[in-house]
């Protein structure tokens, strides 16, 4: 099994999410999916380290990111949320109540 | 694997079934649940503490030695119990100021706890990322946890996108050491890079571990969320904010740096090195230009951790000791400033800038008194606990052939203690404008408890330093 192209796949995902975290300039939501996308992107390199090394706990660390994606997925709408009843939007220039 | 295999565990055990059980309390209980919750869970915190310092529980491996707790992890967990227990105290207040009296803020701060005490006390990258996470996502509600506040929910937004990013680079850098390595362990993944010094995989995976990690403690360059999320944060969020996670995770890089990449000691140490260098002159100088307490004590606590990151960067025993010599005291500063502003209010609400202390030492001397010890010691002056936090640090650094970084540091903490100074300026010699309502005995309480470690650390600073240095050793 070559791994080299699993590896250069979650480095490109991954890169991708980076890049919408901080090129985006629209919506937080894009940031939002921008961070599953880098998990997911991080699961790819375990699941293929885990065949090519015939080693389980790779799977298992995969299962695991997973379930904590999801749990911060829900704080991060949840926070999300109260940010726009608050703010009335969740455009990112908005962002900046305080100066920074 | 047999008997009790759980055993060394069994404090976040206890803990976590606590936390549990607390929610439980808080959701039956009609009427003052806050009250009741904060009031058990501090018990709670006290009773785990008395349990971890008597010994009681056996040190060593637990659940499949994914989970090592050792004189390292006990020192770590009892300042962040202590951290945590003075939050919990000092917050009722506060909260009953701002209208925030909800049961769920210390069920939160214990869960953060747990995951604190994990990271702490983890033995392989599964334990270490689940500790991480248990620790931030309970910290990312609590920085928003003012709803109505518009600061507060940036904050937490902030927080968040930010606490995500810096977990995802952590998780990256993780999953290439554990594929190059072929091991999840720490021991394993040492011996491994024992026999291949110059894996170029895993080097890069560390340099991703180290940005993650240096988000958490929020040094330069990974500093930009630590301000903004100080200042929207509630204060007592932005307390514990800068006293127990910040052991929590300055102590897991010790502990990962030591443990699992000794042999790569001249990559790591380069990259600390410029990380400390850059937060130290950074904390100096652009917390000269604040005006607002919150946002300085961020800059303050950025150039902190620079400080704290000297004791690594030399990756020795003394290195590792004095680090957490400066921790405790760290600890105790950070608690002490943080619990005079919080008990110093005007017109029922809590101050915010600098220039509100104006004229403190007219009205309230003791307050003033204290309060000015704890920046005295926060800018390093003898005789004062934390001059002895650096001196230790400095001295390391020295030992190790450093001299650029001692001497850097040095410097730093020179120009550092201008705006230390000039907060003491103003609570003495300006004149007074405002009129402070008076201190709860509560509050009272935590301040003269972490005052007095804080000014008469000098007459015996063995009661600490033998414990860290013991601390520091089983970590070798």
């Amino acid at each position: 099994m070559d791994i080299s192209q699993y590896l250069i796949l979650s480095a490109i995902l991954f890169t991708v999410g980076i890049f919408g975290v901080f090129l985006n300039k629209k919506n937080i939501i894009i940031i939002l999916m921008s961070i599953e996308l880098m998990l997911l992107a991080v699961n790819i390199n375990f699941v293929a380290f885990s065949i090519y090394t015939n080693d389980m706990v790779g799977q298992l660390f995969s299962l695991l990111i997973l379930t904590v994606a999801a749990a911060e997925a829900a704080i991060g709408l949840a926070i999300l949320v109260i940010y726009n009843r608050n703010h009335k939007s969740i455009a990112v220039e908005d962002v900046s109540t305080m100066n920074g | 694997m047999t008997g009790l295999f759980y055993l060394p565990a069994l404090p976040e055990l206890f803990i976590a079934l606590g936390a549990m059980v607390l929610l439980m309390v808080g959701v039956f209980k009609k009427e003052k649940s806050y009250e009741t919750v904060s009031f058990l869970s501090v018990l709670l915190l006290t009773s785990v503490l008395v349990i971890i310092n008597l010994e009681y529980i056996p040190l060593g491996y637990a659940f499949n030695s994914s989970f090592l707790s050792d004189d390292f992890s006990n020192y770590t967990k009892s300042l962040i119990l202590l951290s945590s227990i003075g939050i919990i105290i000092i917050s009722s207040g506060y909260l009953k100021t701002i209208g925030i009296m909800k049961f769920e803020y210390p069920v939160l701060i214990l869960l953060s706890v747990i995951g604190m005490m994990v990271m702490v006390s983890s033995n392989d990258i599964i334990s270490l990322y689940l500790g991480l996470e248990l620790q931030s996502l309970p910290l990312y509600v609590l920085a928003s946890m003012r709803r109505e506040s518009k600061k507060s929910t940036e904050a937490g937004l902030k927080y968040f996108v930010l606490g995500a990013l810096s977990s995802c680079m952590l998780l990256y850098g993780l999953s290439l050491i554990y594929g190059f390595s072929g091991s999840i362990l720490y021991s394993d993944i040492a011996s491994f890079l024992s026999e291949n010094n110059s894996n170029q995989g895993i080097l890069f995976g560390l340099a991703f571990l180290t940005a993650g990690l240096a988000f958490k403690i929020s040094v330069v360059p990974f500093h930009m969320w630590a301000p903004d999320v100080y200042e929207g944060s509630p204060t007592t969020i932005t307390a514990f904010l800068a006293s127990a996670p910040k052991v929590a995770a300055v102590a897991l890089f010790t502990k990962i740096m030591v443990n699992c990449f000794p042999s790569l000691i001249d990559q790591w140490q380069l990259m600390i090195i410029f990380i400390s260098i850059a937060s130290m002159l950074l904390g100096s100088f652009a917390a000269i230009g604040q005006n607002n307490v919150k946002r300085l004590l961020a800059y303050s606590s950025i150039g902190h951790m620079g400080f704290v990151l000297i004791g690594l960067a030399t990756g020795t025993i003394s290195g590792v000791t004095g680090l957490l010599i400066y921790l405790t005291i760290y600890v105790f500063m950070v608690i002490g400033t943080f619990a005079c502003i919080l008990s110093l209010k005007v017109n029922g609400t809590n101050i915010e800038s600098i220039s509100d202390l104006s004229g403190l030492s007219k009205v309230n001397p003791m307050i003033a008194f204290v309060l000015s010890m704890f920046l005295f010691s926060l800018a390093g002056i003898p005789p004062l606990a934390g001059f002895f936090a650096k001196f230790y640090i400095f001295l390391s650094a020295i030992e190790s052939g450093l001299y650029a970084l001692a001497i850097i540091g040095v410097l730093a903490s020179v120009i550092g203690a201008f705006y230390y100074l000039r907060i003491i300026k103003i609570i003495y010699f300006d004149e007074n404008i405002n009129v402070f309502e008076p201190i709860t005995k509560r509050m009272k309480l935590i301040i003269y408890i972490t005052a007095i470690p804080v000014i008469l650390f000098f007459i015996r600073p063995s009661l600490i330093t033998d414990i860290a240095e013991k601390a520091a050793l089983s970590l070798f």
